[in-house]
């Protein structure tokens, strides 16, 4: 129970400790877009033909004619309020537009980070287990290979091979085919809405548009999983408890899962909290090469078109999303390693 | 496993065992032979790089992955072991020959309750259900008496001292009670009252249950009060076995008379522990000149030793310590008055001391750990600051400057200190010339050329340090050379005042009595004072003039050493001395 309350405290602060974090991030954001080439009221003319005062009118529209303080402080009272502003592009709310478009973000992502754990771990296992040998190279060329070709270069490679050649993945755009109908909205995750429908046809379609992604977002990320595994897994068993096991005649499965990888993925458990992060904000060139529509591609789009308020809206979230993939790996953390909680 | 009817239990016969490393196969022992009886207590003592602890991973095959058993048997209950494979092993580990290593916190998973852990150890070799096991790990932790058996099940090993962390480990090696138990220096790093306790226990588990032991130690003084029979290894030999008494009351081999001479006892002096060697040891000199990238093993004063007798006492040597009663007209130099160190959460490290040292006086500070000694030499010495009290140097209050600004003071280089790790107090990207050159080119703006170099070399000097050494990064150094830079560090700025933190916890015996007589000597050419923490009494007692013993934060008695050792006031004092073990064991004083 004191390691629950202590667990909790210790989340509480850290969230209290991160939203000066937030703020920074708001103002930051702010200011970067205001300083960008570019003016939205320009582009958003009825055309090239717009005359000044219809410009005008626009930047009036849009508050831009106010002194650069004042628009800041009305941004964050609209934060407040919960009002990212409207993307002009689309014409919906920032709000609803990144609702919609977040659950397929997260859930390419987690079966992204899902993918490459599975084969990473078992991988630095494997290579810290027998090191020196010829898995110990295998597991360091395929990460070799992961980290060098770029992820739209893995992607393509992939479509050609399993679409194009094989004709085993289904048409690589979007999250599900055109025949299939979408599930009723519960989660916004594909996967667990056809699953809650009992639609199993449909879950099926979805989670064969997502493999491909997946797969490609996984390859990325594999390397940097698997080499810490490994580096971690060979700490552990070296150290004194694993030798303390082996001398008290362990059996060897207990000895390599329960002392050696538990105590492993402590810092495995570290890196693929930063993974997840780093995924979820850069994998925009895989949400372009499989046409999915993520958030990422959405800031992107919006940032080409001087369409400020969607990166904003971008921004903050992925500054949000950190902050809660820090605060779940802290807790996580704590209640797998008992020493952290005493501080 | 057929027991061969009064053969000895464990037969170890010329024994090798190499490793391979990157400079080539190193043969680590050499040709080892002893052997165990069921039910005897065996010592194996010797110095870092002896042997001993390779000796026993070989017979209990946990050797690294790049050692291995080159030559010779090992026979367990007649049966050679040195060939069994991993699965006829496995069935021998915890069942048959068990193990209990150093540093107990470390060698327990920290993730795992200590209940668990014990369960898993007897679940290695039975089919029990977990509430057996449960049941059963009570039970032992009852047998090791831990206090508060029901709790400690579900603690995790960072919860449990040191020393009940050992008794845990005691616990799991015996559960599936072995018929011998190897203690591979299983006192080593905890407090002197701890580790009687500890000794007790495992010499009375030991003869319960009629288990042989195998204790591997480097101090002396527990192989004669715990053991039936010694071993003294050197260079991976076996240089002499005999009865604890015997063996150290009239050592035969070489070896065994410099080891038992350096063992510091209840009466012995500075002097006595070795011959005192002008500067470079017959052994460094050579490493010096032979291996360049190779850390010398062996550090002891080795040949010189044959020249002892004749040597004999020395006129400055005996009673030095004694002769020098400071007259009462010598001033003050540093003077701590109702010191107090608090940290967060209500913690009080150091509780409302007072002491005072006179210039080119020694006053040693003793008690166990968590007593708060580490915390006051960093306080004297202006590292951390403190939360009430005052500290005179020399008469100005220094205690008000920041300890982040006061190396901007011209007392710095008054107050210098070393460290209790050798290793982890150099900058391991500094050469030995620099860690020592450092302070002079900081506290004293020395610039590079001929009078810095000078000053380096006659510190190296001083300290001992073949200026062929001084070239040297820490790693390339042994530890007792690397115990000389950081004493040449602090001497660079001849200070007034030396600040030592247990300098030679991490040392070997012989390498401890050099570098003690070292500290003496230039105590006394410099007429240096200095403040001696350490656990080690006997140590303290040749070491300084008057001593403070602390407990919790606070000190419970301070006066002459020789009075405080001789005939200690509170109970306290007392049990520390009584904890201390004497060489000759019990049957003879």
């Amino acid at each position: 129970m004191s390691q629950l309350s202590t667990t909790a405290k210790r989340a509480g602060w850290r969230f209290a400790s991160s939203l000066p974090a937030l703020f920074g991030v708001l103002v930051f954001t702010f200011l970067l877009m205001r300083v960008l080439p570019g003016d939205p009221a320009v582009f958003f003319a009825s055309g090239p033909s717009a005359g000044k005062e219809e410009i005008e009118m626009i930047r009036q529209q849009m508050g831009l004619d106010k002194p650069v303080p004042e628009q800041l402080v009305r941004y964050l009272g609209d934060i407040g309020s919960g009002n990212l502003g409207r993307s002009l592009t689309t014409g919906q709310p920032v709000l609803a537009d990144l609702k919609s478009r977040l659950p397929a973000s997260l859930e390419l992502t987690f079966m992204a980070l899902l993918i490459a754990l599975l084969t990473a771990i078992p991988l630095g296992v494997a290579a810290a287990l027998r090191q020196g040998s010829w898995i110990d190279h295998v597991v360091r060329f395929i990460c070799a290979l992961g980290v060098c070709v770029p992820t739209f270069v893995s992607g393509l490679l992939l479509i050609y091979a399993f679409y194009y050649l094989l004709g085993i993945a289904p048409d690589p755009t979007g999250r599900v085919d055109i025949f299939t109908s979408q599930p009723p909205l519960v989660t916004g995750f594909l996967l667990i809405d056809f699953a809650v429908a009992g639609d199993w046809e449909g879950w099926r379609a979805a989670a064969s548009q997502l493999v491909l992604p997946a797969f490609t977002m996984a390859l990325f990320v594999v390397a940097p999983l698997a080499r810490i595994t490994r580096a971690a897994m060979l700490a552990s068993l070296g150290s004194d408890f694993v030798r303390t096991a082996r001398s008290l005649g362990l059996p060897p499965r207990k000895v390599i899962v329960t002392y050696a990888l538990r105590n492993a993925l402590l810092p495995v458990l570290t890196i693929a909290g930063i993974v997840f992060s780093t995924m979820l904000g850069a994998n925009v060139l895989v949400e372009k090469v499989f046409s999915w529509p993520g958030v990422a591609s959405y800031a992107l789009d919006a940032l080409l078109a001087s369409d400020y308020a969607p990166v904003q809206g971008f921004v903050l979230l992925m500054a949000s999303i950190f902050v809660v993939v820090n605060l779940t790996v802290d807790v996580l953390y704590g209640i797998a390693d008992p020493r952290v909680s005493v501080e | 496993m057929t027991m061969a009817e009064g053969g000895p239990l464990l037969a170890i016969e010329d024994l090798h065992v190499t490793f391979s490393t990157r400079r080539g196969l190193v043969e680590a022992v050499r040709g080892v032979s002893f052997s165990v009886a069921a039910g005897e207590t065996l010592g194996v003592v010797g110095e870092s790089g002896s042997g001993k602890s390779v000796t026993a991973f070989a017979v209990t095959r946990l050797l690294d992955a790049s050692g291995r058993v080159s030559q010779g048997r090992i026979r367990f209950g007649g049966e050679d072991i040195t060939k069994a494979s991993s699965k006829q092993l496995r069935a021998l580990h915890g069942a048959a020959i068990s193990m209990i290593f150093q540093n107990p916190r470390g060698a327990l998973n920290p993730i795992r309750t200590v209940g668990q852990q014990i369960a898993d150890a007897l679940s290695a070799h039975e089919r029990i259900s977990a509430g057996e096991g449960r049941a059963r790990a009570l039970d032992l932790l009852k047998a090791v008496l831990i206090r508060d058996p029901e709790q400690r099940l579900d603690a995790y090993p960072h919860e449990l001292s040191g020393g009940m962390c050992q008794r845990v480990m005691i616990a799991m090696a015996i559960a599936c009670a072995p018929k011998l138990l190897i203690a591979d220096e299983p006192t080593t790093g905890l407090d002197v009252t701890t580790q009687k306790t500890v000794m007790d226990l495992l010499s009375k588990i030991t003869a319960e249950r009629g288990m042989a032991m195998i204790l591997i130690t480097h101090d002396l003084g527990l192989a004669s009060r715990y053991c039936q029979r010694v071993c003294v290894m050197e260079q991976g030999k076996v240089v002499e076995e005999a009865q604890p008494l015997s063996l150290f009351s009239a050592p035969q081999h070489a070896y065994t008379r410099r080891l038992v001479a350096a063992s510091p006892t209840a009466t012995s002096t500075i002097a006595d522990l070795a011959p005192e060697t002008l500067s470079p040891h017959p052994e460094e000199a050579a490493s010096a000149a032979v291996s360049k990238d190779a850390p010398a093993i062996s550090e002891s004063p080795g040949a010189s030793f044959e020249t002892r007798s004749s040597i004999a006492p020395q006129d400055e040597g005996s009673g030095e310590t004694e002769k020098r009663k400071r007259p009462s007209g010598t001033p003050l130099l540093l003077e701590v008055q109702n010191l107090v160190k608090r940290y967060d959460r209500g913690v009080v490290a150091v509780n409302d001391v007072s002491f005072l040292i006179r210039a080119g006086e020694s006053l040693g500070l003793v008690g166990e750990s968590g007593s708060g000694k580490s915390t006051i030499s960093r306080l004297v010495c202006r590292l951390i600051d403190a939360s009430e009290g005052e500290i005179l140097f020399d008469g100005q209050a220094i205690g008000t400057l920041p300890a982040r600004d006061f190396h901007r003071s011209p007392l710095r280089k008054d107050i210098q200190i070393v460290f209790q790790d050798p290793t982890d107090s150099l900058n391991p990207r500094f050469n030995a010339f620099d860690c020592i050159a450092h302070p002079l080119r900081r506290l004293l703006g020395m610039k590079d050329g001929a009078a810095l170099t000078a000053r380096v070399s006659e510190c190296a000097e001083r300290a001992g340090l073949p200026s062929g050494l001084l070239e040297r990064f820490p790693h390339q150094l042994s530890g007792g050379q690397k115990a000389r830079v950081g004493i040449a560090r602090a001497i660079a700025c001849r200070p007034r005042l030396l600040i030592l933190d247990e300098p030679t916890a991490a040392l070997d015996v012989s390498v401890q009595a050099v570098i003690l007589q070292l500290l003496d000597r230039l105590r006394r050419e410099d007429d240096l004072a200095l403040l001696f923490v350490s656990h080690d009494l006997n140590v303290v007692r040749m070491m300084c003039e008057r001593t403070v013993v602390m407990q919790n934060g606070a000190i419970v008695e301070q006066g002459e050493s020789l009075a405080l050792f001789g005939a200690p006031q509170t109970d306290y004092a007392r049990t520390l001395l009584e904890a201390v073990l004497h060489l000759g064991g019990p049957t003879a004083r």
